[in-house]
C-alpha cells in the first residue's frame, strides 16, 4: 500500500502525468515501447540490481559480463536489433551496468573512420562477438589534450608493418572501458612515424588477448588499473606496448593512409578525428547525465514529503521537510535544471542530426559549430546535473549517505561525466574560441551561424521589468540572459585584444583570460538553455494541460540563475538593485506553486522501483520498512563477524594485559 | 607520529582493495592493538591521544570512536558516583564497550520528535524500554551494529504516567561472554554507505526491555524509587558539549580540506599538459590560470578555516573555565555561532575537496587518488551534530535576535557587535554611501570592514522580511518559514565576515615577515575571491562599484600568479606524512606515474591474469555466436 503522506500528493496533481510522461518521451508509443523493454529486462533475473550494494569489484565486475552475454541472447529471443526503436530504452532499464560498453564505441570508431574494406572485415567479428574491443586513446599522462598523447606507430616499410610503443610510463593507455581483462583487440591511438617524420595522431586496430585462452598476446602488458570512485562493474584498463607489430591494413584508413611505399596521403578534413568524440558527448548527455538527475530528484523528492521533522504551527503534526522554504529551495530548482537539459538535449539531437546529414554530403561547415556547442554543454549540463546530484543526496539528510538510498552510487556515476569525453574547463576554452572567433566575425560584418549572430547585435540597456510579475515574462528574463552573455563575451574578446596589443603573446593573453573565457562559455550554454526552454514551453500551446506547469518550471530555472549569479546581471546596471529584489521574490513565490506538483513532476519520469534501486525513492514510499529490510540484508548480518572472535573476544577478556 | 608509522603491528594492505568486512576487521585489529599500546606506553594526556589515534587511523574513523568520544565522556559528565564505580572502570578497561544511541531512523536533527520510550515501573524498580514504531528504531550510531555490548539510550521518559522529556539510560545490548544480543534487543548493521566502510553503524530494536532504574544517567534529573521525577537545575550544560564537537568539525573541515589541496598542488605541479607554445617546455598545468583559479582560493580556505578551527577551540577553552565556575553568560551566542560555522566550514570544506579532485582529472576519479576517501569520510559532516541548514537557521535566530535589540536601542556585543552600526546608519543616511569609495582592495582591515556591511545589510534584508511576513500571517512560525532562504543567506553572510575577520587578526601575529608576507596574500585572495564569488550582494548594497568589482576579478588573478611560486611550499607547511595523505597523486616526492602503476597491479582484480569470467562467460558466448 502507498504510504498516505505520499498518495495525498498524488491526488492534488494539476496535470495528467500520463500525458507529461509521453510527451517527455516523445509520444505515447514511444512510453509503450519502453515500458516494454524495462519490463522485460526487470523480470529476468539475470539483470536483477538488487544486491549490488553489497558486491566487491570482483563480483561487479563479473555480473556485468553475464549481463552483456545474456543481453546477446535476451534481443535475439526478443527481436531487438541495435537499430531497433527499443534498443535506446535498453541501456537506461539496465542503468549501464553492463559490460562491452565500450565494445560499441571500438565498432562505431571503425564505421568512421574505417575504409569500406576495414568496415567489411572487422564489423561482422564484432557483431558476432568474435572479438571484444576497446578504445584506447586516454594515457596515464595525458587526457583531453590529443596531440600531446605519447604512443609511438612506426611504419616498417620492410615488413609493412605498425611498430606500436610505449616508450615510457606516462605513454601508457590507462582507463580505456573493457581493457582492464575482456577485451580482445583495442582501437590505439598513436604518434604516426614514417621515414622519421611524424605525422601526428591516428587509430590502429591492435589485438591484445589471444582468441584461443584469452592470455595477452606478445609484447602487451595489461590490466585492470585498480578501484574508483564507481564504474566497478567496469574493468578499466593499462596497456603498455613493447615492439607490438600490426600490418598496415590495421590503420582505419577512411580519410588517410600510409602506402606500401610510405607516402602518406590524406582525403578528408583532419577534424574528422573529432567527429567520434562529439558524438559521443552528445550520446552520454541523455543516459549519463539526466537520468541519474531525473532519478535523484525523484528520490529526493519522495522521501522529503515522508520525511518529517519539527512543527510548523502549534498544535499539528511534524511538518513534511518538502514544506519548509530551505527544502524547496534546495530540490525544486533541480527539477527544473532536469526538464530544462531534456529539452536542451532535444535540441542537441537535432543539431547533431542536422550536422551528420551535412556531412553525408561532405560538407562539413557545420562542424566547428556542432563541435563548439557539444562541449560547451557537455560541460554546463555535466556540472549543473553532478551539483544538482549532490544537492538532492544532502538533502536527504543522513539516509542520503547511506547506499541503499541509490544517491551515492548516482553520484559517484554522474560525476566522472565532468572529466571523462573531455576535461569540462578545456570544452569550454573550446567552445568559447569558437564564440569569440564568431563575435570578430560578426562585428566585422560577416555572416556567422545564426544561434550566435546576437553577440554582435545585442546593445547596451536596461531591463524593462517595472514589477516582481514582469520577470514572469520569458521575454524579459531570456533577454536579460542575452544581455548577460553577449557582455562577458564582448568583455573577454576586448580584454584579450588589449592584451596582444600591449605586446602580450598571444598564448600568454589567452591564459590570462580563461577565468572569465570559461565563464563567457557557460554563459552563452546557459542562455541558450533558457531561450531553448521559453521556446519548448511556447509550443506546447496545444498541451493545455502541461502547459502551465511547465511554464512555471522555466521561470523557475531562469530566475534561479539570475537569482544565484547575481553579480554578472548587477554589473553593468542592465538590472538594478531594486529589480534584483523582484526577481528575488518572483523565484521564492514561485516555490511554493510547484511544491504542489512536485512528486507528479517526478512520477512524470517514469522510473520503475528496480531501476531506481532506492530504499528512500519507491513509488510507494514506504521508506523506514524498506530500509530496515534491506539493512537486515546486508552481508554484515548475515554471518557472524571474525573481527569479534579475532580481536574483541580478546580484548574485552584480556583485562590483566591491560592493566 | 613516527611511533605508530616504524610499528610493523600497525601496518596493513591498501584500504582501497579491501572489502567493507576486511576494512572493519583491519579497523578493530588496530584500535584493539592502539588501546593495548595506549597503556603500555602510559599515554592518557586528550592530545596526544587523539595524535596517536590520528595517525594509527590515518585519519579515518574506528569502530571504537563512540566508545572513547561519547560514551566515556557521558558517563563522566552525566553518571553519579555510584554509577561511575560500577561503569567506568569497566568501560576504562574495555569489559564495557559502549555506543551513544540517539539518532532514529525517522528523527535526527529535531531532537524532541525522537520516539523511543523509557517508561518507569515503581512495582519492580525498573525502567521498559521500548521503540514503538518503525521510525523510533535507533539508526546510524557508530559502533552499534557489531562492537559494542552497552549502549547509552536517549529515550522519551514516562513516569506516573506523564512525558518528561528525553533523558539518557545505559543499557546493556550484547551477552558478555558470548557476544549475541540479548533477549529483547533486536541489533545489527545499517548496511553499505558512502564511506565509513570501517564503521559497523548500527540499529538497534527494543522490545520491552527492561533494565534497573539505576542505569538511567542520574547526575542531573533523576526518577525516584516511588517513579517521582526530580529535574534538573540547568539545561545550558548541554551546550558545552556541543560546543566542543562543532569546533572539531571546523577543525576537520581544516584538515580535510588541506589534504585534498595537498594532493591536488602537488600533482599538479607534476602533471604536463602541452598546448602549443613554441620552443618552451610543456607546461605544468598549475601554471594554468584556471587550474590556479581553482585550486589557490581552497588553500586560502583552509589557511582561514585553520584559524576559525583554533579561534573556537580557544574561546570554548576559556568559557568552559567558566563553566566551571558557573558564569554561563557567553555560552549562548558561541552555542548559536558555532552552529552557523559548523555548517558553513563542512560545506564550503564538501565542495572543495570535489574541486580539488575534479582538478586532478581522470586520476583524481581513481581511489589511488585517495581524494574520494577524504570526500565521503568528510561529507556527512554536514549532516551529523546538526544538519547544516537547521545550523545555518539555528544562527540567524541569533542575529534577528541581536537584530530586534539594536533596533530597541539596546546594544549587542561580540560577533555582532557591528550590528550596533545599523541604528547609527538610521541617522546618517549617507553613511553606507561614503563607505564605497573607502573599500580598499589591497587592505585586508578595509576588506573585512566590507564584508561586515554585507552581513550586516543581509541580516537586516531577512530581519525587515521576516517582520514584513510576520505582518501578513499570523503563525510566527508560518512567517520564518517563508523567510528562510534569506535567513540562511544572512548566516552565511555573517560566518563568512567572521572568517576574513579572524583571518586578518591572525596576520598581526605572525613574527616572521616572509611568512607574514605570503599570509597577507592569502587573506587577500581569501577575501577578494570570495567577492568576486557574491558580487550580486556587494554591488546591490552599494558596498562597491563595478569598475571596483572589476579590480577585484583582476586582483585575484594577479594574487594567483603572485602565489603560484609558494604554491608547493604552502601546502608542504601541512605536514602531512605520506601515509596520511594516502594518495599515490600526493606524494611528497612526486613520483607519481611509476607508483599508479605499481599500485594498481595490486588490484583484486588483477590476482589472475585470465579472469574467471572469462571461462564463465565470454568464452562460452563466443563459441555460440
Amino acid at each position: 500500500s502507498v504510504n498516505p503522506d505520499l498518495a495525498s500528493e498524488r491526488q492534488t496533481a494539476s496535470f495528467s502525468v500520463e500525458k507529461l510522461t509521453a510527451w517527455l518521451d516523445g509520444g505515447v508509443e514511444h512510453t509503450r515501447i519502453r515500458r516494454a523493454v524495462v519490463e522485460a529486462i526487470e523480470s529476468d533475473p539475470v539483470f536483477s540490481r538488487e544486491n549490488q550494494y553489497f558486491q566487491s569489484q570482483n563480483e561487479r565486475y563479473e555480473a556485468a559480463v553475464r549481463k552483456a552475454v545474456h543481453l546477446q541472447k535476451k534481443m535475439h529471443e526478443l527481436g531487438w536489433t541495435e537499430n531497433g526503436p527499443e534498443y535506446k530504452y535498453i541501456y537506461r532499464a539496465l542503468a549501464g551496468d553492463v559490460a562491452f560498453l565500450l565494445h560499441r564505441i571500438f565498432m562505431r570508431s571503425i564505421l568512421m573512420l574505417g575504409s569500406d574494406k576495414q568496415v567489411a572485415k572487422w564489423i561482422p567479428l564484432a557483431t558476432q562477438y568474435q572479438l571484444i574491443g576497446s578504445y584506447a586513446q586516454t594515457e596515464l599522462g595525458h587526457g583531453t589534450y590529443l596531440q600531446g598523447l605519447e604512443t609511438t606507430a612506426v611504419f616498417d616499410i620492410t615488413t609493412q608493418e605498425f611498430i606500436l610503443n610505449t616508450p615510457k610510463i606516462s605513454a601508457m593507455k590507462w582507463w580505456p572501458g573493457d581493457m582492464g581483462r575482456s577485451a580482445t583487440h583495442t582501437v590505439v591511438f598513436a604518434q604516426l612515424y614514417v621515414h622519421g617524420k611524424c605525422y601526428g595522431v591516428h587509430p590502429f586496430i591492435v589485438q591484445i588477448r589471444s582468441l584461443q585462452d584469452h592470455s595477452l598476446c606478445p609484447g602487451i602488458t595489461a590490466g585492470d588499473i585498480g578501484p574508483k570512485m564507481n564504474f566497478e562493474h567496469a574493468d578499466n584498463g593499462f596497456l603498455m606496448l613493447q615492439n607490438v607489430r600490426v600490418p598496415r591494413e590495421n590503420m582505419l584508413n577512411k580519410f588517410c593512409e600510409v602506402q606500401p611505399d610510405g607516402t602518406y596521403v590524406r582525403w578528408g578534413s583532419q577534424k574528422i578525428n573529432y567527429f567520434t568524440m562529439t558524438t559521443v558527448r552528445i550520446s552520454i548527455i541523455s543516459d549519463e547525465v539526466i537520468a541519474p538527475v531525473m532519478k535523484a530528484c525523484t528520490i529526493a523528492i519522495r522521501y522529503s514529503v515522508v520525511r518529517r521533522q519539527s512543527k510548523l504551527k502549534p498544535g499539528e503534526q511534524e511538518a513534511k521537510i518538502l514544506d519548509y522554504q530551505t527544502q524547496q529551495e534546495k530540490l525544486l530548482p533541480q527539477l527544473a535544471a532536469a526538464y530544462a537539459f531534456h529539452f536542451i538535449n532535444d535540441y542537441l539531437q537535432e543539431l547533431f542530426n542536422r550536422a551528420y546529414r551535412e556531412m553525408q554530403r561532405k560538407n562539413f561547415e557545420t562542424l566547428p559549430e556542432l563541435h563548439a556547442f557539444s562541449s560547451g554543454f557537455k560541460a554546463l549540463i555535466t556540472q549543473y546535473c553532478t551539483s544538482a546530484v549532490e544537492i538532492c543526496l544532502r538533502a536527504c539528510g543522513g539516509h542520503g549517505y547511506s547506499l541503499l538510498s541509490g544517491l551515492p552510487s548516482l553520484y559517484t556515476k554522474i560525476l566522472a561525466s565532468c572529466i571523462y569525453e573531455g576535461e569540462n574547463t578545456v570544452l569550454l576554452l573550446q567552445t568559447a574560441r569558437f564564440l569569440i572567433k564568431c563575435f570578430m566575425a560578426a562585428s566585422a560584418g560577416q555572416s556567422v551561424p545564426p544561434s550566435v549572430t546576437y553577440l554582435a547585435a545585442v546593445k547596451p540597456g536596461k531591463c524593462p521589468a517595472k514589477n516582481k510579475l514582469d520577470f514572469l515574462n520569458p521575454d524579459i528574463y531570456t533577454e536579460a540572459y542575452q544581455h548577460m552573455a553577449a557582455r562577458l563575451i564582448r568583455s573577454t574578446a576586448a580584454k584579450l585584444q588589449d592584451l596582444i596589443q600591449s605586446g602580450v603573446k598571444k598564448h600568454d593573453a589567452w591564459n590570462q583570460c580563461t577565468v572569465q573565457l570559461a565563464q563567457a562559455a557557460k554563459a552563452h550554454c546557459h542562455y541558450i538553455t533558457v531561450k531553448n526552454f521559453a521556446e519548448t514551453v511556447e509550443k506546447l500551446k496545444t498541451q493545455a494541460g502541461i502547459q502551465q506547469i511547465m511554464k512555471h518550471l522555466c521561470d523557475l530555472f531562469a530566475l534561479h540563475g539570475i537569482f544565484s549569479n547575481a553579480g554578472v546581471f548587477l554589473h553593468d546596471g542592465y538590472i538594478s538593485g531594486a529589480q534584483m529584489d523582484m526577481v528575488t521574490a518572483s523565484y521564492l513565490d514561485l516555490l511554493p506553486v510547484i511544491r504542489k506538483d512536485a512528486v507528479p513532476l517526478v512520477d512524470a519520469f517514469d522510473f520503475t522501483d528496480k531501476s531506481l534501486n532506492s530504499a528512500l525513492g519507491s513509488y510507494d514510499g514506504q521508506v523506514y520498512q524498506r530500509l530496515y529490510e534491506w539493512a537486515q540484508k546486508s552481508p554484515t548480518n548475515q554471518q557472524m563477524s571474525p573481527a569479534y572472535e579475532r580481536y574483541l573476544k580478546p580484548l574485552l577478556h584480556n583485562k590483566l594485559s591491560k592493566l | 607520529e613516527a611511533l605508530v608509522i616504524n610499528d610493523p603491528d600497525f601496518q596493513h594492505e591498501d584500504l582501497n582493495f579491501l572489502s567493507r568486512s576486511q576494512r572493519y576487521e583491519q579497523a578493530i585489529r588496530k584500535s584493539a592493538l592502539m588501546v593495548m599500546k595506549l597503556r603500555e606506553y602510559g599515554i592518557a594526556n586528550p592530545d596526544e591521544i587523539f595524535w596517536f589515534k590520528s595517525f594509527v587511523h590515518r585519519g579515518r574513523p574506528e569502530p571504537l570512536d563512540l566508545h572513547l568520544g561519547m560514551f566515556l565522556p557521558t558517563l563522566l559528565t552525566q553518571a553519579t558516583p555510584e554509577q561511575q564505580d560500577r561503569f567506568f572502570m569497566p568501560a576504562w578497561n574495555l569489559e564495557i564497550i559502549g555506543t551513544y544511541a540517539q539518532t532514529e531512523m525517522g528523527h535526527g536533527s529535531h531532537l524532541r520528535g525522537l520516539e523511543t520510550t523509557a517508561t518507569y515501573d515503581p512495582s519492580t524498580q525498573e525502567f521498559i524500554l521500548n521503540s514503538p514504531t518503525v521510525t523510533s528504531i535507533k539508526w546510524w550510531p557508530g559502533g552499534l551494529g557489531k562492537t559494542s555490548n552497552h549502549a547509552i539510550v536517549l529515550a522519551q521518559l514516562y513516569t506516573q504516567g506523564q512525558c518528561k522529556g528525553l533523558h539518557a539510560f545505559i543499557v546493556p545490548i550484547r551477552q558478555l561472554g558470548t557476544h549475541e544480543p540479548l533477549p529483547g534487543i533486536t541489533v545489527g548493521d545499517i548496511g553499505p554507505k558512502f564511506g565509513y566502510d570501517e564503521m559497523d553503524n548500527g540499529y538497534l530494536k527494543m522490545d520491552n526491555f527492561r533494565i534497573p532504574r539505576e542505569n538511567m544517567l542520574m547526575k542531573h534529573a533523576q526518577v525516584e524509587p516511588d517513579g517521582t521525577y526530580v529535574k534538573p537545575v540547568s539545561d545550558k550544560l548541554t551546550y558545552g558539549t556541543m560546543v566542543f564537537i562543532r569546533s572539531f568539525i571546523v577543525g576537520d573541515a581544516a584538515r580535510s580540506l588541506s589534504r585534498a589541496c595537498t594532493i591536488a598542488i602537488r600533482y599538479s605541479a607534476v602533471r604536463h599538459q602541452i598546448f602549443p607554445k613554441p620552443g618552451e617546455p610543456e607546461p605544468q598545468i598549475l601554471d594554468y590560470q584556471t587550474q590556479q583559479y581553482k585550486l589557490f582560493p581552497l588553500l586560502a580556505t583552509a589557511y582561514a578555516f585553520h584559524f576559525v578551527g583554533a579561534y573556537i577551540k580557544d574561546t570554548y577553552h576559556r568559557i568552559s573555565g567558566d563553566i566551571n565556575e558557573g558564569d554561563l553568560s557567553e555560552l549562548p551566542e558561541l552555542h548559536a555561532l558555532t552552529a552557523g560555522l559548523k555548517a558553513f566550514t563542512s560545506w564550503t570544506a564538501s565542495a572543495g575537496i570535489e574541486e580539488c579532485r575534479m582538478a586532478c582529472g581522470g586520476h583524481g576519479y581513481s581511489r589511488c587518488s585517495g581524494i574520494p576517501d577524504i570526500y565521503v569520510t568528510f561529507t556527512p559532516s554536514c549532516t551529523y551534530e546538526g544538519e547544516n541548514t537547521v545550523m545555518m537557521l539555528q544562527t540567524a535566530r541569533f542575529l534577528v535576535k541581536s537584530y530586534t535589540q539594536v533596533i530597541s536601542g539596546q546594544r549587542v556585543t561580540g560577533m555582532v557587535s557591528y550590528l550596533n552600526d545599523l541604528s547609527r546608519q538610521r541617522i546618517q543616511p549617507q553613511h553606507v554611501a561614503a563607505r564605497t569609495v573607502t573599500v580598499r582592495i589591497n587592505d585586508p582591515v578595509s576588506l573585512v570592514e566590507a564584508y561586515k556591511a554585507r552581513a550586516a545589510r543581509l541580516v537586516e534584508a531577512a530581519a525587515k522580511n521576516l517582520q514584513a511576513e510576520l505582518n501578513h500571517r499570523k503563525s510566527k512560525e508560518d512567517a520564518w518559514n517563508r523567510t528562510s532562504v534569506d535567513l540562511v543567506r544572512a548566516s552565511e553572510a555573517h560566518c563568512h565576515y567572521v572568517t576574513v575577520k579572524l583571518f586578518t587578526a591572525k596576520l598581526s601575529e605572525v613574527s616572521n615577515a616572509a611568512v607574514r608576507a605570503v599570509l597577507t596574500e592569502l587573506c587577500l585572495l581569501y577575501a577578494l575571491y570570495g567577492i568576486s564569488k557574491n558580487t550580486g550582494d556587494f554591488l546591490q548594497a552599494g558596498i562597491l562599484t563595478d569598475t571596483q568589482v572589476t579590480q577585484v576579478n583582476q586582483r585575484v588573478k594577479e594574487l594567483l600568479a603572485i602565489i603560484r611560486p609558494n604554491a608547493v611550499a604552502l601546502v608542504d607547511s601541512f605536514d602531512f606524512h605520506d601515509l596520511h595523505l594516502g594518495s599515490v597523486l600526493g606524494r611528497y616526492d612526486g613520483n607519481v606515474y611509476e607508483n599508479l602503476f605499481e599500485w594498481a597491479k595490486k588490484s583484486p582484480l588483477n590476482k589472475t591474469e585470465v579472469h574467471e569470467s572469462f571461462h564463465k562467460h565470454l568464452k562460452p558466448m563466443q563459441s555460440k555466436l
